[in-house]
């Protein structure tokens, strides 16, 4: 296992060690220290580790993951895990706003509360939020997936395209072109794929979600609305 | 992009560490805000007693005459304290409206800043480090305090453009965002009387809430109103004499973190600046919602 403390180490200096990681390296285990809300910690990474991050991180932690397994213990400012590319960010408690923005693929699990525009512009990978979201989640979202334990702050999927949003607790709104769309046993089967994933195991009842989608109406472009242009 | 940092105190433990600690938070603050700074002081009130906060241009301004110039119109004691250049003058509370006014006739030179029994307010242009040590905030001992670290966006990098503003006594305002209607909620408040000194955008949110105080809403009330009235981007920290409050537009995209300990509620742009005080790896730390006021009051 390999110890950072960056109440002495350079943050630079961690995630240039981090960027040097070979493929087939043997350091598989980094546990960081005093990461005292710091940004960028812990970002692009790709090699196969897992990486233990002890306290809050800010801004962007564990941005352009790909392969890693990264875990927060605390909360996480703006952008956790943006642009993710391949394996697993977890943070335990709340993430800020921004969390998984265009993230094409892996799972981003979020132990508490994600705030304003989780998974804005999702491009391919599966958020699980075990608290609530807040307003214009998953913005654009085009592929993937946000399942959401808790509730759902206003304008829920504005103008989205195909990522696939289930919900058990309230909606506050739904934002344009978002639709309540039939919960079929395919979406309860993948929907418990995702939780347990998620590490979501038992206590959890996919009846009790609501599945959102795109009405499709909004992302082509109508012949008849040429004059609006 | 602008850095807030606010500390209300629940008890006696950390009053003498509360500039020490405000001081730290700011510095961590300098990169979303290196152009200007400033902080609002809440200390021990005296009792009938009333503090004028006064900035000169510079250090050598003679404080201690105008002081004793004012003493001689007054026909009562002024005490005077300079702190680089701004100066404390403390009066009886009788005589602090015919102080400012003899202040605003007889002394242009000067800026009155603020005015309060608890609040002493210091800004000037710089980083907030070499602020925070020109002023010594270190050393500033009191019950709560509310601090910014500015990056002009609405108006000159002037030291009257740096925040917090105050607006009423022992009141004051910070503000991270941009107003969209401050020029119309300025003749609003013209017209009702309140006169608002600068062309920046967050004296208009401070006077609009020191013109609704007026009017008999108490902080949370006031707050809530400027959900309603005001337009734009906003995180604001708002400090009166018992309290502390904490407001975000309905959009959010300001960040905010707030942090509560038995000890202290405390207020950062960003965890970072959070991140030294005492009893932090214990405390409840959570981003405050969107259009939701959050303040505490002294009983």
């Amino acid at each position: 296992m390999t110890l950072v403390d960056l109440a002495a180490t350079p943050l630079r200096e961690l995630n240039a060690a981090l960027h040097a990681l070979p493929q087939d390296t043997n350091d598989t285990r980094w546990t960081i220290r005093n990461p005292r809300g710091q940004h960028a910690v812990a970002v692009g990474i790709d090699a196969p580790i897992a990486v233990e991050i002890e306290g809050h991180v800010g801004y962007y932690c564990a941005g352009m993951n790909q392969q890693a397994s990264v875990t927060i213990h605390g909360n996480a400012g703006v952008g956790l895990a943006e642009n993710m590319m391949s394996g697993e960010v977890h943070v335990t408690g709340d993430a800020s706003q921004s969390a998984g923005a265009t993230a094409h693929g892996g799972t981003l699990v979020i132990g508490g509360n994600a705030s304003a525009r989780c998974g804005i512009s999702l491009k391919g990978a599966d958020i699980i939020v075990k608290g609530s979201v807040g307003h214009m989640s998953a913005f654009m979202a085009q592929a993937g997936n946000l399942v959401v334990l808790g509730d759902a702050g206003e304008a829920l999927g504005d103008s989205l395209y195909e990522a696939c949003l289930y919900v058990r607790g309230k909606v506050a709104s739904l934002g344009a072109d978002c639709v309540e769309k039939e919960m079929t046993e395919e979406h309860k089967a993948k929907l418990a794929t995702l939780l347990a994933k998620g590490g979501v195991n038992g206590g959890v009842d996919v009846g009790d979600f609501r599945r959102y989608g795109s009405a499709r109406e909004l992302y082509h472009f109508k012949i008849d609305n040429v004059g609006a242009y | 992009m602008c850095g807030i940092a606010g500390l209300f105190l629940k008890d006696e433990q950390h009053s003498q560490a509360l500039g020490r600690m405000l001081s730290e938070m700011l510095t961590v603050l300098s990169d979303r805000g290196p152009d200007s700074a400033g902080f609002a002081v809440y200390g021990q009130p005296q009792a009938a007693k009333v503090k004028l906060t006064l900035r000169a241009r510079d250090e050598a301004y003679d404080f201690a005459d105008l002081g004793g110039r004012l003493a001689a119109h007054l026909g009562s004691e002024v005490e005077v304290r300079t702190r680089a250049t701004h100066a404390i003058l403390t009066l009886a509370e009788d005589d602090a409206a015919a102080a400012e006014v003899w202040l605003r006739a007889n002394a242009p030179e000067v800026n009155l800043f603020a005015s309060g029994r608890a609040m002493e307010l210091y800004k000037e242009v710089g980083l907030p480090a070499s602020v925070s040590a020109r002023f010594d905030l270190p050393t500033m001992a009191g019950s709560h305090a509310v601090g910014h670290t500015r990056m002009a966006t609405e108006s000159a990098v002037t030291t009257a453009g740096a925040h917090p503003f105050s607006t009423g006594p022992d009141q004051c305002l910070v503000h991270n965002g941009s107003l969209s209607n401050h020029c119309a909620i300025r003749r609003n408040l013209q017209k009702e009387g309140v006169g608002v000194e600068t062309e920046n955008d967050s004296e208009v949110a401070a006077a609009y809430l020191t013109w609704q105080m007026g009017r008999g809403m108490n902080l949370g009330e006031a707050l809530e109103a400027s959900l309603r009235d005001l337009d734009g981007f906003y995180t604001f920290v708002v400090g009166t004499e018992q309290g502390f409050g904490v407001l975000r537009d309905p959009i959010a995209c300001k960040p905010a973190v707030l942090a509560e300990t038995e000890a202290y509620v405390a207020f950062g742009s960003e965890y970072r600046a959070l991140a030294g005080l005492p009893g932090i790896e214990s405390a409840r730390v959570w981003e405050p919602e969107p259009a939701t006021v959050y303040f505490w009051e002294r009983g």
